[in-house]
């Protein structure tokens, strides 16, 4: 067996074990549940050696037929873009778990079957190599997101769930059918396969056929990501989902659009994704400015950080569409960076929420004096946000930044105005919230960190500065497989190819 | 003329199956005045044993395909895969139907005789290859549904169902009849072979007009029965108005048992002409999927939701069937497999949940059901995640395959359009998950026993084969793909 199926068997298994827990012993649901978690990380760990050991290359592949017709085939695998991110998968998993320990206490075992569902798809998302395993995982994600949010939301949880649902929905319709069309055009599913056949120039898709294809593609994963002007799901689903759904929203969950577009947009459609690529980025750099003005007027902390989200993940589109061996590194190692700041971003405010039953700012306001630790952490995790260098965020943004200088100028002046305006909103939230005068409704309800929350943010800090500091321990992977990623894009099709695209042309 | 005009033995094994179910029907009523109140139970037990017996049969036809009647009845795989289908499918709507008719005091030997007279009907429809046959098949499963539809007689709602439902539903099979008319004015026979070799025939020069017309006058009845666009507006009323039970059965395998002749009509005999009812399919897909769907939104009524789902999922149905391939027709046998599964549980839960007197059959009055009845509540949702074509389900694979075929037809609008018709249909069916997971229970909510047998085992069967299609899907399309093929 190969050592990601056990990585798939572990929350699905896990998943069905809660299932058989006796409901009235919320106790033992979340020790289960946090033991299935670590378990999974520290074997996730494992998996670092062997890809690593084959930079540039697919390690760890499993491939087994799974329908006959049409070919549908299991076939995962793990590269040096995806490796990371299933380990921030896995890594956040036990951490959420231990942040949902006292909010949760409502309907707890569903509770944490929906997070070891939601962890099966997101993992099977990241190693599936086989464009309709893909899609079976994407969607098997959506669904214990929407019970996430709708049932242990805020006030407004039922429309942010189906909102969310409702707009992912939409755009993997059409990603569907265009998946089903490149099989018809091709006899596969398979992504490797796919790539190969298109160097050999055995398919070969004529230019409008890729165009509209890559746009399907894209539109699915823009509106995960989301892109401006498709965001409009993500501050209400944020602001909606309790903690762990944030956290898991925000980290994971839009790193999967981020990671379609890597994954399949610009391999399979190189040509298409060229063409589009200055109006991607023009929306990139308006989402990463609206992104930032947006947060800076929001009453509502979880709504603001949301907001922020939609400006970081603008730099990663942005990194990615340079096609530059610089921008994708630097997109990639955002996806990661973001997805611990973030989350970590959104753990802090859910503790502050714990406490004060409140996420309005105003609300708010000296909780320095109360809970001295509890601010220190917050602002180590807000510099880090903003991009203060020698903390995470610096590296993935400035190697963005530079790329977008090598494709032009003005790309990277826009850019830089968000990091700008990054350090505005946040600064002056942490303003608001820690310091000025304590009122009383803070001072007598502000217990520092305790142990649990110590063990939660502990690490999550260590790996801020560790990625801030330690790039060379993570770039390596990322760097082999984008360069990989460009002679792919590179490559000229064979000239046989470029004839038959020209007379299919002629043809209609 | 035949040499022989006796039918042989072999003929009468393929006809075996509904012969059985008529004799058993028969004896239902006769048995039905002699047997005192108390002695209802048996009729469920034998009708359910009749199915049983002939799926047997059906499949033991199925070995030896061919022609019966002078080639009345065709008895190919397709025949098979969908005999066996609306028997299964009558087999559960007993399991539903026992239960609810005790508590409506209205537990009868009559109500399974026409159930087992309709099934025959069905069973006759996806058989017959005569266009008489066929609407002799039509009338006998319409004329018992008709009555079923009204069984409760005291009930007005089920009145208003079953006098629409007749008067409609008579109306439409008049045109079906009358487009057979001019189908054998021109071609001068009534055998689907026969008419398809007359029109593939180049040195007849068939009155393109007039055979255009007797496809659209035949076209206008098979909507109606499928309840496609603009044939549709009976089945919101219809199923509403029926009990629970009886409006599983209509939506389910009667349906299942229309899209069959329909299927077979338009691929064998009207083949040859398919480039003129293509658009019109096409036109009438589109539209039924979008009615169904938008009306879908905005009902509170549980069954009339239902209702219009049906109608969308016979647009997708119908999407199919536009597609004219054998991958078309694979995936429209493969689609009513899983349709005719998820809607039996959802029904099941309806019927559960309706209680005496069908009072609770609003949305609202799910409310809570996930901490009321966990499991109910749970198998519920993996039926609604199967209708909204989610993966591991088997409506996700149904939709694929359909979608699938109109691609390789090169029907990418419709294909795009269809899915995200399956977008818009998402928002009605999480809504009764919202209703079931996010709302609290009503105060002073009537307490829910636990579902009865027959009511657990379908909604866990169900939901069982819901999942195990959702993952292994080769299984029935396989044997969809291999019965595609028309034995002309």
């Amino acid at each position: 067996m190969n050592l990601l199926d056990i990585l798939l068997i572990l929350p699905a298994a896990g998943f069905l074990l809660t299932l058989f827990l006796p409901k009235d012993n919320p106790g033992l649901i979340r020790n289960f549940v946090f033991g299935v978690s670590v378990v999974t990380f520290v074997f996730s760990l494992l998996l670092i050696g062997p890809v690593l050991a084959s930079p540039g290359r697919l390690a760890l592949e499993g491939n087994s037929s799974w329908i006959e017709y049409p070919a549908i085939r299991y076939h995962v695998a793990l590269d040096g873009l995806s490796l990371w991110l299933v380990i921030l998968s896995t890594f956040l998993t036990p951490i959420v778990t231990l942040v949902s320990w006292k909010y949760i206490q409502n309907r707890v075992k569903e509770f944490y079957a929906f997070l070891l569902a939601l962890l099966l798809g997101v993992l099977g998302v990241f190693i599936a190599q086989d464009l309709f395993l893909f899609f079976v995982f994407w969607e098997i994600s959506l669904v214990p997101m929407y019970f996430l949010v709708g049932i242990w939301g805020h006030d407004k949880r039922i429309y942010a769930a189906l909102k969310f649902f409702l707009y992912t929905m939409a755009g993997s319709a059409l990603m569907l059918v265009a998946i089903i069309y490149l099989y018809n055009k091709s006899g596969t599913f398979d992504i490797p396969l796919l790539l190969d056949m298109m160097a050999k120039g055995r398919l070969v898709l004529t230019g409008a056929e890729s165009n509209w294809l890559f746009l399907a593609f894209f539109l699915a994963f823009a509106i995960k990501v989301p892109l401006f002007p498709l965001h409009t799901w993500l501050p209400d689903a944020h602001g909606e989902a309790p903690t762990a759904g944030s956290v898991m929203l925000a980290s994971v969950l839009l790193k999967l659009g981020t990671y379609g577009l890597v994954r399949i947009c610009l391999p399979l459609f190189p040509g298409a994704a060229r063409d589009n690529a200055n109006w991607i980025i023009v929306l990139a750099i308006a989402g990463i400015i609206y992104g930032a003005l947006v947060a800076m007027v929001q009453p509502n902390m979880k709504r603001l950080v949301a907001y922020s989200s939609v400006s970081h993940l603008g730099f990663v589109v942005l990194g990615i569409f340079t096609f530059t061996q610089v921008g994708l590194d630097g997109a990639v190692y955002q996806m990661l960076n973001h997805g611990i700041s973030t989350g970590a971003l959104f753990i802090l405010v859910g503790m502050l929420y714990e406490r004060r039953h409140s996420l309005e700012i105003s609300d708010f306001g000296g909780v320095a004096t109360a809970a001295p630790w509890l601010t220190t952490m917050f602002v180590i995790t807000t510099l880090a946000s903003v991009g203060l260098p020698l903390l995470n965020n610096f590296v993935g943004e400035f190697l963005i930044l530079q790329a977008a200088v090598q494709v032009n100028f003005y790309y990277a002046a826009f850019a830089a105005i968000g990091v700008i305006l990054s350090a505005v909103y946040m600064l002056w939230m942490v303003q608001r919230v820690f310091y000025g005068e304590t009122p009383e409704t803070v001072k007598h309800h502000m217990p520092d960190m305790s142990t649990r929350e110590w063990a939660i943010i502990v690490p999550l800090i260590a790996l801020m500065v560790w990625m801030g500091i330690g790039t060379q321990s993570f770039l390596p992977p990322i760097s082999a497989n984008s360069t990989q990623l460009l002679q792919v894009m590179k490559q000229p099709a064979p000239p046989s190819a470029v004839q038959a695209a020209k007379e299919s042309v002629h043809a209609r | 003329m035949p040499a022989n005009f006796m039918p042989t033995a072999q003929e009468y094994l393929r006809f075996a199956p509904e012969s059985l179910l008529i004799l058993v029907g028969v004896l239902l009523m006769i048995l039905e005045p002699l047997s005192g109140p108390d002695g209802k139970r048996k009729f469920a037990v034998i009708s359910f044993a009749a199915l049983a017996a002939a799926i047997g049969l059906a499949i033991a036809a199925g070995m030896d395909p061919g022609p019966a009647f002078s080639g009345l009845l065709m008895v190919d795989g397709f025949a098979t895969f969908f005999r066996v289908l609306v028997l299964v499918i009558g087999m559960f709507v007993i399991l539903i139907s026992t239960n609810y008719l005790k508590l409506e005091g209205h537990e009868s030997g009559e109500y399974y005789a026409l159930l087992l007279f309709s099934v025959v009907g069905q069973c006759l429809m996806a058989a017959s290859n005569d266009l008489i046959m066929l609407f002799i098949g039509l009338e006998c499963s319409s004329i018992a549904s008709y009555v079923l539809a009204g069984y409760l007689r005291d009930d007005k709602r089920n009145n208003e169902s079953a006098l629409k439902y007749f008067l409609l539903g008579s109306f439409a099979t008049a045109f079906l009849l009358y487009g057979v008319a001019w189908t054998y004015g021109t071609t001068g026979t009534t055998n689907l072979t026969a008419i398809r070799a007359y029109l593939m025939d180049p040195a007849h020069h068939a009155n393109m007009v007039v055979v255009g017309a007797a496809t659209a006058l035949m076209f206008v009845g098979f909507a109606f029965k499928v309840s496609a666009a603009p044939f549709q507006m009976w089945a919101p009323d219809v199923y509403q108005g029926a009990p629970a039970p009886v409006t599983a059965f209509m939506s389910i395998g009667s349906k299942a048992a229309a899209f069959a002749m329909f299927v077979r009509v338009m691929m064998t005999a009207f083949e040859p002409v398919k480039d003129r009812w293509e658009p019109l399919i096409w036109i009438s897909a589109l539209a039924t999927m979008t009615i169904g769907n938008c009306a879908a939104l905005r009902q509170s009524n549980l069954k009339r939701l239902l209702a219009y789902s049906s109608i969308a999922h016979a647009g997708y149905l119908m999407v199919a069937i536009t597609a004219h391939s054998e991958i078309g027709t694979a995936s429209v046998m493969f689609y009513l497999t899983s349709y005719a599964l998820m809607s039996l549980g959802a029904f099941a839960i309806v019927v559960y949940i309706a209680r005496k007197g069908e009072r609770f059959v609003e949305i609202n009055d799910l409310a809570g059901l996930s901490q009321r009845q966990p499991l109910v509540a749970a198998l519920f949702v993996i039926f609604l995640l199967s209708f909204t074509g989610i993966p591991l389900t088997a409506g996700f694979f149904g939709k694929f395959y359909i979608f699938k075929a109109a691609l390789d037809s090169n029907l990418v609008w419709l294909a795009i359009l269809g899915m995200l018709n399956s977008a818009v249909a998402a928002y009605y069916y999480l809504r009764l998950i919202v209703v079931m997971y996010m709302q609290p229970p009503a105060e002073g909510a009537e307490e829910l026993l636990a579902p009865t047998i027959g009511i657990r085992v379908t909604m866990l069967v169900t939901a069982a084969l819901t999942i195990a299609l959702g993952i292994f899907p080769s299984f029935i399309l396989d044997l969809a793909g291999k019965s595609a093929a028309f034995a002309r």
